[in-house]
């Protein structure tokens, strides 16, 4: 789960790292009334979930009260990458002298948290490892002692930070990775951490990716989802506790274990059709949810068949084709289905899907291909 | 012969009186699997089926002499679970259970490799040696004993492959599943190793998927240490990036971790790369 500009400054205000003191607004009056308080020239920044946010138009610098109003009338409503800017963060400008990236994040080959720096801030650190990746400086944390001072130090040296920040700086990337470690980041980035021209360390711009399978220790941080940044099927997969991602093909996929949907989907692909979402049901494939899961598919109008494939280990396809056949029921519909059942009691369970309309296969080669044709209109048994 | 776990592994189950636990004691045990004890902190001196119930897995180790465990506590017990085993001096740890925070699992890898304990997992199937033990959920009837290893990141689309190659006539020497986390205990490249080293092992058959650069680090162990054939799956082709595909770890970041660079990687050195899971079977016959 990813955290706003403002979520995650504010979370990294709490932990002592010094941030403008800004205010989010959601209208353009709000925003008048903010910039005067603030007294002086303000950064206009829409909050949506997406990169590239300057580029688009999403941010502004306001030299008045009155500028600050009509820019946010602007952003207010802008579309950036398929997202909506409800909501603007209004910051004091600053006058700045360099541009810092600091950021912390997994290293999965090496099997720890790293943390990154540059003196190259202000762009993606991706665009910086690109074309001067000398100028990046990693340094990975062991999880029994966290980021001691010496640590903190070597990178500033590294990145040529002034002696006379080096303070500040530990002060920092020591409340940063309090930040990130106590609230089960992914990723806690600043970029940039700027030098103002008053010789001050200041963390201009803040994100923040949170692990999803920890949010139930953090009730605070799980209420700070912004569900306006996801397509609303996913909402509700996430909801019916399925593992749901939208794409923009015609088959919907059904399938049981993360692997073998995906390997489903790749296998419309190589049949020439093209997979409309990722879904795992997980085990057992009960009625309630292969119906909740069929509704999800459905809603998409995209979608011209849909392909079950379940692999009965455990659980055996009988029960399982009683599961989807009882989901049928619940949701009746046109679009034609293709399913395989392997495992325990396949041939029963394909029995009792021949009985409704359903196409039934055998390997997945054969249902895939049956799945492709049936979306491009072909008449399939 | 077969890797990790055989006939002689002495197992211990924690979270034995569970509903997952105690569904799938009752399944390793009816498999043939040598299940010594189960732990369930508060339930010591109960009974599930034939098999004692410690409360501790140090009183489980002592009254057992267990050299396995399997983990299906909930998820915000596995860590403590995997501390608990390591700190008993459990050799072999496999962890099923989904949904371990990250910063848990990078807390207890430090730990392991202090102790010099094993963790397969967690997010995983488990270890399956065909007759012989069954450690987690995989189904045990689409197996067969045979010369094929097999290794994977992934749950039913390992028994997808080992249901094919069982199919046609290939047996297993051992089934392996790492998980799909984005840190686990054991990589490819260790698994990799132990099926070079075991004698009976003639093929090996390596299922991956997006994310990470695992994949990328088994074709170059397989170039420089292995002289038996692997050939592999990759799942994900059609995957977005920067979307997470059910399992925690399958999510290309940036330019990281996509199916391309892993098949290419592994093609590069040799490897044969199935277009589909079915195609395996024929792959290895082409061998």
């Amino acid at each position: 789960m990813k955290l706003h500009e403002y979520q995650s400054k504010f979370r990294f205000a709490e932990y002592g790292i010094p941030i403008p003191k800004g205010q989010t607004a959601t209208t353009a009056s709000q925003a008048f009334t903010i910039a005067e308080e603030i007294g002086g020239p303000v950064v206009v920044k829409a909050q949506v979930l997406a990169g590239g946010r300057g580029k688009a138009g999403g941010v502004k610098l306001a030299h008045t009260p009155e500028e600050a109003k009509k820019h946010a009338r602007v952003i207010l409503g802008m579309d950036i990458k398929g997202l909506i800017v409800k909501k603007i963060l209004i910051d004091p400008a600053v006058e700045i002298e360099a541009e810092i990236y600091l950021g912390i994040t997994i290293d999965r080959a090496a099997r720890r948290s790293v943390m990154i720096a540059s003196s190259a801030g202000g762009i993606a650190i991706e665009e910086v490892a690109a074309k001067t990746p000398e100028k990046i400086v990693r340094a990975h944390i062991d999880p029994c002692l966290g980021l001691p001072n010496y640590q903190a130090r070597n990178i500033a040296c590294e990145i040529g930070l002034s002696r006379t920040l080096w303070k500040q700086f530990i002060h920092i990337t020591s409340a940063l990775y309090r930040c990130y470690e106590e609230s089960n980041a992914s990723l806690t980035e600043i970029n940039p951490l700027v030098v103002t021209n008053g010789n001050q360390l200041l963390a201009l711009d803040g994100k923040m990716t949170l692990d999803d399978n920890a949010l139930f220790r953090h009730p605070r941080l799980a209420e700070m989802r912004d569900t306006d940044e996801e397509a609303p099927a996913e909402t509700l997969a996430r909801q019916a506790d399925l593992s749901y991602v939208k794409l923009d093909g015609e088959i919907g996929c059904m399938v049981n274990g993360a692997g073998l949907a995906m390997a489903t989907m790749d296998m419309t692909k190589l049949f020439g059709g093209s997979p409309a979402n990722f879904l795992d049901i997980g085990g057992g494939a009960k009625s309630d949810k292969v119906a909740a899961a069929l509704r999800i598919i459905l809603a998409d109008p995209n979608v011209k068949a849909v392909l079950f494939n379940i692999f009965g280990g455990i659980t055996r396809c009988d029960e399982v084709a009683h599961g989807i056949l009882s989901a049928l029921g619940e949701v009746p519909t046109d679009v034609p289905m293709v399913a395989r059942l392997v495992g325990t009691n396949e041939e029963k369970g394909r029995a009792i899907l021949a009985q409704s309309n359903m196409i039934t296969a055998i390997t997945l080669a054969e249902a895939a291909q049956k799945a492709v044709e049936a979306a491009h209109g072909v008449s399939v048994k | 012969m077969s890797i990790l776990v055989n006939k002689n592994t002495r197992l211990i189950v924690q979270g034995i009186t569970g509903r997952e636990g105690s569904f799938h004691t009752e399944q390793a045990v009816a498999y043939g699997t040598n299940i010594v004890g189960g732990v369930t902190p508060g339930k010591g001196g109960e009974w599930v089926g034939k098999v004692p119930v410690f409360d501790t897995v140090k009183a489980a180790v002592e009254a057992t002499e267990a050299n396995c465990s399997v983990i299906y506590v909930p998820s915000l017990y596995t860590a403590d679970a995997i501390l608990e085993a390591a700190d008993a001096g459990i050799p072999l740890i496999v962890a099923i259970t989904e949904g371990v925070p990250v910063l848990d699992m990078i807390r207890v890898r430090a730990f392991l490799d202090r102790k010099g304990s094993r963790l397969v997992g967690p997010n995983c199937p488990g270890l399956l040696t065909p007759n012989e033990a069954k450690v987690g959920i995989m189904p045990g009837h689409i197996t067969t004993p045979g010369n094929v290893g097999v290794v994977s990141r992934s749950g039913t689309l390992t028994y997808e492959v080992v249901y094919a190659l069982t199919s046609h006539g290939m047996g297993q020497t051992t089934c392996v599943g790492i998980g799909g986390d984005p840190i686990c205990g054991t990589g490819f490249t260790e698994v990799l190793a132990m099926f070079e080293d075991d004698p009976v092992t003639e093929q090996i058959v390596l299922i991956g998927e997006i994310g990470g650069t695992d994949e990328e680090e088994a074709a170059r162990f397989i170039a420089e240490e292995m002289t038996k054939p692997v050939v592999a799956f990759i799942a994900g082709r059609t995957a977005p990036p920067n979307k997470r595909m059910g399992h925690a770890g399958a999510i290309i970041e940036g330019e990281t971790g996509t199916a391309e660079s892993k098949i290419k990687a592994l093609e590069r050195v040799g490897v044969k790369v199935a277009e589909h899971p079915e195609q395996i079977p024929e792959l290895i016959a082409s061998l």
